[in-house]
């Protein structure tokens, strides 16, 4: 099979009365969502284009997902545009990615006209009601190969307009063979789903969901905040695997919350999206040790994951988590300054090759080209490979350690310095919930900011327990409520531009 | 009640705590911030707030807050 739909149309026939998608209010079966989605893609066909982008405007809700496999059927791709995203954000997606159409819902269709763009508006309610026109999406699926565009995720770019990340239906196929091989994800798999549907985390459990049958449970985000409601409502739709950042799994540790409730279904918990704190890993670990753990690593650009690591051994608070090794039908090589192969433990940047790779950054060939080059350890016929930009070497056990970002590593008084390595130190110490260590350049001084209860020269005299005086930090600030991206990372730009301002 | 209103318009700048009676809905207290609140409140009201007090009646209004604060410090 070559295309998206085709396997959900498959899980469709095994399974046409399981639920595929539910959020608190709504719900699809299979077989809905399949006939949604047609219906959806049939409006779409209308407009007869073919590879281009189409928007998908709309909250978080089994609807969001059949409007976003509708504009697969309709030979197009897709881009999510969060409701709370800021029209700002909007504008610059649009302006790189220019979508031929909307897709919206009541009560965000006027926030549209605040755009002036030039495309056609879609009310998803409307369209996904019609009797879909099954020759004409049988006559686009001929005519489409699996490495058409599927959909274009954005990232932030360092320079302040977004980068447009295009993967494939045949990206997609591949990372969920593996997604489903390596975390058996079957039709009674129960995904209690944290992340938004415009970041790439979503694809492993959107997709992998629709491809085996399982089921996929919206969280509402205010449950986050509400965290006892939040252990109800996993356990009331009964979740047994989570795919969430960090971040999230942090709050649960950070306010003892299994002291007051536990999650009575739960076997996987993975994460990705930023590091992971072994201190708060280790709160979860004590209280559920026979739940499964994996730590899995990679970029949009990947689709969304590379390399991970199943947790088998005991980690000492502060220290770092492995991000294992490459995942099964995807390869990956450190490699030095020099274009070479690292030797041993010797540190260097990892690059990507595969079926994984996204095919670039829409409209922006220099950005593509910079990141997606030939594969400096094969000269003898054209070979792309991804450079991800992080540094990382491996242990002794042969796994990969996350070092840093290439772009945080920085130099200070003569050492190269991983900010992330102090960040480590910071992590273990008494007192302290979340920090995040930038570097001011211009000074050249290590800034390290926290949250917490610890006092400052607590916090100072336990890094120095854990990192070299030439890595310590030149300021300490405590922050009381450390700010995050709207993916739910630390904010380190906002930090970087406003640390000055906080104390 | 005017510390709370000051650490109210420390996480969320530019709202009148006083007139507000539904944070949550109004989506004026996210979930990010209703975490922030909470540390600072433990922090300078030196109170220990639980994740049993993490319910969305007691974010309604900066009387509900208040009032929840009242009840963790006895």
């Amino acid at each position: 099979m070559k295309n998206i739909t085709e396997y959900l149309e498959q899980t469709a026939k095994n399974f046409p009365d399981k639920t595929a998608f539910r959020d608190e209010n709504s719900d699809l079966t299979y077989s809905q969502l399949v006939m949604k989605a047609k219906s959806i893609g049939t409006a779409l066909a209308g407009l007869e284009r073919k590879n281009v982008a189409v928007a998908v405007y709309m909250n978080k809700t089994p609807m969001c997902a059949a409007a976003m496999l509708g504009v697969a059927y309709s030979g197009n791709f897709y881009i999510v545009v969060d409701s709370k995203m800021p029209v700002e954000r909007i504008k610059n997606m649009f302006g790189v990615v220019e979508p031929v159409a909307v897709v919206t819902e009541d009560g965000l269709a006027d926030n549209i006209k605040e755009l002036g763009i030039n495309a056609e508006v879609f009310i998803c309610d409307e369209i996904s009601g019609q009797k879909p026109d099954e020759n004409k999406l049988l006559e686009i699926r001929r005519r489409m190969i699996d490495t058409d565009p599927l959909y274009c995720l954005f990232t932030s770019g360092s320079t302040g307009v977004p980068k447009g990340t295009v993967v494939s239906h045949r990206n997609v196929i591949a990372y969920t063979d593996w997604v489903i091989e390596a975390f058996d994800i079957n039709e009674n798999t129960v995904f209690g789903s944290q992340t938004p549907f415009y970041f790439s985390m979503s694809v492993t459990d959107f997709f992998s969901t629709i491809r085996t049958g399982a089921e996929l449970v919206i969280i509402p985000k205010k449950y986050f905040s509400f965290p006892i409601k939040l252990i109800q409502y996993m356990n009331d739709n009964k979740v047994n695997t989570i795919y969430w950042v960090p971040s999230a799994l942090c709050i649960v540790a950070n306010l003892d919350l299994f002291k007051y409730t536990k999650p009575e279904y739960l076997e996987k918990v993975l994460f990705a999206g930023e590091v992971m704190p072994t201190k708060q890993l280790n709160y979860w670990i004590n209280n559920f040790p026979e739940l499964f753990y994996a730590n899995l690593f990679g970029p949009t650009e990947t689709t969304d994951i590379c390399t991970y690591y199943v947790v088998n051994r005991h980690f000492e608070d502060g220290t770092s988590l492995p991000i294992g090794n490459a995942c099964n039908n995807c390869d990956v090589m450190v490699v030095n300054d020099k274009g070479k192969e690292c030797t041993d433990s010797e540190e260097g940047e990892l690059y990507v090759r595969g079926s994984f790779l996204a095919y670039g950054y829409y409209n922006n060939p220099e950005r593509t080209s910079s990141a997606f080059v030939q594969n400096p350890l094969n000269n003898a016929y054209p070979e792309f490979v991804y450079k991800t930009g992080d540094i990382v070497k491996y242990n002794e056990y042969g796994e990969l350690i996350y070092c840093g970002r290439k772009d945080f590593q920085i130099k200070h008084m003569g050492y190269r310095i991983e900010l992330g390595e102090i960040e480590n130190g910071a992590a273990a110490a008494d007192g302290v919930s979340v920090n995040a260590c930038i570097y001011d350049a211009a000074e050249d001084s290590i800034v390290m900011i926290y949250e917490g209860k610890a006092k400052k020269e607590d916090l100072f005299d336990a890094l120095k327990k854990r990192v070299p005086e030439y890595m310590m930090p030149n300021r300490i600030i405590k922050i009381s409520s450390m700010p995050y991206n709207s993916n739910g990372k630390i904010d380190r730009v906002w930090l970087r531009n406003n640390f000055k301002t906080i104390e | 009640m005017e510390d709370l209103l000051r650490i109210l318009s420390e996480v969320k700048p530019g709202v009148d705590f006083t007139k507000e009676d539904d944070l949550i809905e109004s989506g004026i207290l996210d979930s990010l911030s209703i975490i922030q609140l909470v540390t600072k409140i433990s922090d300078e009201f030196d109170v220990e707030i639980t994740p049993l007090d993490l319910v969305p009646e007691n974010f309604k209004s900066a009387e509900t807050i208040y009032e929840m604060i009242q009840n963790a410090e006895d």
